[in-house]
């Protein structure tokens, strides 16, 4: 009975002492890319919570009621604006009961305002796969987006916790003077390989493809989120050999089995790739490990063929 | 007076900071834009030069940057789905074809109002969903189902339609208009997100053939607990034939067995209204989940449903159904568009049901309406065939239970595995040797009310959903009723998705 009285009193002042802690702004985030842009601007001032997982698919999340609790209890939400989590927070929101995360409200923060989004439709037609009406969703991995994200969070951070807003510039501005140096060297390492051919699973990299001058016109989907026949394999495979493509990019979710098949046939490597930081091996550290690592294994898996 | 001069000073220091931090801002977001606009620029020049893509791949005129939304006349058609309208609007459409042994399908081996009804071809449901935020204060949702009923009759249903309050003062929410009682877990379900083909037997017999569903109000609390724990109160009219167990009018879906004997062996009085709140269906329910790992969750409930039936004519017979379930997920880190996964979904029923005194002698001519000396046919005698019987006052209790299994083993494919069980507790009304009278002093023994006895059912399925939009399914029903024996059916089921498409609750 007594262990009893005081395991309960252990836990109700844990739970306590966690609901009494409330410092800064407490964040949720659908994606982890834009969780460690959060976490450069927000610094020591935010707590951050992620809901997608870097390794799983960012299009289907399981909506789990958890993520309900978390977004009840915060004071803002971070997505990505552009319908890339269309998939699973609508009825999350729907149960938050939360008025500082609703529509218009400066707690709902749209990452994807002032990018240049690409891949917008003109016509909305599932004929041609799941394509997202406001564009291609996978802007993230373009560091030139990720500053203008840092901005755009630093105002809105600002916004709901103006003691510390000046803290929040510096963040923003320390960030975007780092991807600034950063994306220098990146151009500088893949500047070789301007106009090389790589291939991807899915059409999730073309913002990363304009930026550094690469190739990704080759998909192993025939068409956004339709799963790879053996005639589009095939047409694939033939048109890997004309291009003389030798590199086949694979998300950690994706199946890394068919990319290999394709490799045997082209002679291709088949490299592991991410757009969530922490969704391979090496690239924890963030937003910058991410674009070292991918910005690394590129040019080597490209410079390796030549 | 020193102190004074340094705050002044560093105030100023201060505001100047800001003056150039606010200066470098601008200045960067100006270099931002400029170097967007650029992107642009040079993405149109790339796009002109580079080669011609893969047949599959072409860029539709879509893959060109960015240009501004543009404005809707009256004049271009009318687009579904999100961005740009008030309202999202999809459309399910859901049919089976296939066959069964059981000469009473509808309402006999399928209990469900939306299962396959017939051998050959079934339109399960042609649902139509519309919602939207209706202001900043309220959300709604309208579900409305077409349907052909076996006899080629289409009909309409307004499965839901409600609003919705999106931020209520108290962790609160409030949804109110015609509204799926919340009830363990397939009840609030609509039927294309089921992992089967038809309904769950416990869930036809014990909450309806189109599922527990009236106009009412639910009110609902999210506790400040750490993990997921939320009360629901629903208070709904009790009567109406999707009140079933309640004040419904008896009717089962055209049913076989129904068209003979009512539930319990005696007419349903429902006319009444409602005199007192205590007139109303009243439905508690609790649900917790947990997430174990960062790959399973875990979702309990437990649920009631109260209120008067119709059984007698007293009206003041009440029925009690309580109910846990229980959901389990598993899906790995690595999932792709949401495969594989394994799922365990199970609900179990209790249902307390008291039957009011029923006469059958209703005229008071000793069931002898046509005067020929024996109780007239279709009448219930007592053992001795001679009459009419007379029923007393009683609470039955009956019970069932669902367990499924599903198994997403890879991209598209979902095993499934489901058993059925239902029974009640042989009560006095079947243990008094009553008799169907056949209008010449004899009559047929009556046992078990079909409503009541035991029966059980597996059915393995296989789906294929060849993207989120469509799916085909094949199901093997094995059922086995105590009373009429062994069945088998086999349905095939195929749907189309259009529109926007409600994401699905976990």
């Amino acid at each position: 009975m007594k262990t009893l009285k005081t395991i309960f009193g252990a836990l109700g002042g844990a739970w306590l002492l966690a609901t009494s802690v409330q410092a800064g702004l407490n964040l949720v985030v659908t994606t982890p890319d834009l969780a460690s842009i959060a976490r450069e601007v927000g610094g020591s001032q935010v707590r951050i919570t992620t809901l997608a997982r870097p390794t799983e698919d960012p299009h289907f999340v399981d909506a789990k009621p958890s993520f309900i609790v978390k977004l009840n209890r915060a004071d803002a939400l971070v997505e990505g604006g552009a319908d890339l989590e269309v998939g699973w927070l609508p009825p999350l929101l729907a149960g938050t009961r939360n008025h500082k995360i609703q529509s218009g409200q400066p707690g709902r923060i749209l990452c994807n305002a002032g990018i240049a989004m690409r891949e917008v439709p003109t016509a909305l037609t599932r004929a041609e796969g799941d394509i997202h009406p406001l564009g291609n969703p996978h802007y993230v991995i373009d560091p030139v987006n990720a500053k203008i994200i840092a901005a755009h969070l630093a105002d809105a951070f600002a916004r709901l916790d103006s003691a510390n807003a000046a803290a929040y510039h510096a963040n923003a501005s320390k960030f975007t003077a780092t991807l600034d140096r950063k994306l220098a060297e990146w151009t500088a390492e893949l500047a070789p390989f301007k106009g090389a051919r790589v291939v991807s699973y899915h059409k999730s990299w073309p913002y990363f493809a304009a930026r550094f001058g690469l190739q990704m016109d080759l998909f192993l989907e025939p068409k956004p989120g339709i799963p790879p026949s053996p005639a589009h394999l095939a047409a694939v495979i033939a048109r890997m050999k004309e291009e003389n493509a030798r590199v086949i990019i694979v998300d950690p979710y994706l199946n890394r089995k068919t990319a290999e098949t394709v490799a045997r046939s082209t002679g291709a490597t088949v490299v592991d790739v991410a757009q969530m930081p922490g969704g391979v091996k090496g690239t924890e550290g963030g937003y910058v490990a991410l674009l070292d690592y991918l910005v690394q294994t590129l040019a080597q898996a490209l410079g390796a063929q030549k | 007076m020193v102190g004074v001069t340094v705050l002044i000073a560093s105030a100023v220091g201060a505001r100047e900071t800001n003056e150039i931090e606010r200066l470098q801002r601008e200045l960067r977001e100006l270099r931002e834009k400029m170097q967007s606009l650029e992107e642009k620029l040079n993405y149109a020049a790339t796009n002109t030069t580079s080669p011609a893509p893969l047949e599959a791949n072409r860029p539709t005129p879509a893959s060109a940057p960015a240009t501004p939304a543009k404005v809707w006349s009256p004049s271009d058609p009318l687009r579904v789905g999100r961005g740009g309208v008030y309202a999202d609007l999809g459309l399910v459409g859901t049919f089976a074809v296939g066959g069964s042994t059981a000469k009473d399908i509808e309402g006999g081996t399928q209990l469900g109002g939306h299962d396959p009804n017939q051998n050959g071809f079934t339109v399960q449901g042609v649902e139509m969903n519309l919602q939207g935020a209706v202001d900043p204060y309220l959300r709604g949702n309208a579900n409305l189902l077409f349907s052909v009923d076996s006899g080629g009759e289409s009909f309409l249903e307004l499965e839901e339609a409600w609003l919705e309050t999106v931020t209520l003062p108290g962790d609160l929410q409030v949804r109110a208009g015609q509204l799926l009682s919340a009830f363990g877990r397939v009840n609030t379900q609509h039927p294309h997100t089921w992992g089967f083909v038809d309904a769950p037997l416990v869930n036809g017999r014990f909450l309806g053939a189109d599922g527990l569903r009236n106009p009412g109000v639910r009110l609902s609390w999210l506790a400040p607990t750490p993990f997921y724990s939320e009360l629901v109160l629903g208070i709904q009219d009790s009567h109406g034939e999707t009140a079933a167990g309640f004040r419904s009018d008896g009717h089962t879906h055209a049913g076989t067995v129904g068209d003979q004997l009512p539930f319990g062996y005696r007419h349903a009085e429902n006319d009444r209204g409602v005199r007192h709140v205590t007139d109303l269906l009243f439905t508690p329910r609790y649900v917790v989940s947990f997430d174990l790992t960062d790959e399973q969750t875990l979702v309990l409930g437990a649920s009631g449903a109260f209120g008067p039936n119709a059984s007698g004519s007293r009206g003041d017979t009440v029925t009690q159904i309580y109910g846990v379930d229980l959901y389990w997920k598993w899906k790995p880190a690595r999932a792709h568009a949401g495969f594989p996964f394994v799922s365990f979904q199970a609900e179990a029923l209790v249902r307390r049901y008291q039957l009011g005194e029923f006469d059958w002698d209703e005229q008071g001519n000793g069931g002898d309406a046509d005067g020929d000396g024996f109780v007239d046919a279709g009448c219930l005698t007592e053992a001795t065939g001679l009459t009419p019987a007379v029923l007393a006052r009683e609470t039955v209790t009956d019970y069932g239970a669902y367990a499924q299994l599903l198994y997403g083993f890879r991209r598209g494919w979902v095993g499934g595995l489901r058993l059925d069980y239902v029974a009640g507790e042989r009560a006095a009304y079947e243990r008094a040797g009553l008799l169907l009278a056949d209008g010449t002093g004899g009559g047929t023994p009556l046992g078990r009310d079909p409503h009541r006895d035991a029966r059980w059912r597996l059915s393995p399925n296989l789906t294929w959903y060849p993207t989120e939009f469509s799916k085909f399914r094949l199901q093997y029903n094995y059922d086995d009723r105590r009373a009429r024996g062994r069945d088998h059916s086999v349905w095939l089921q195929f749907e189309f998705l259009l529109g926007a498409h409600a994401a699905h609750q976990f």
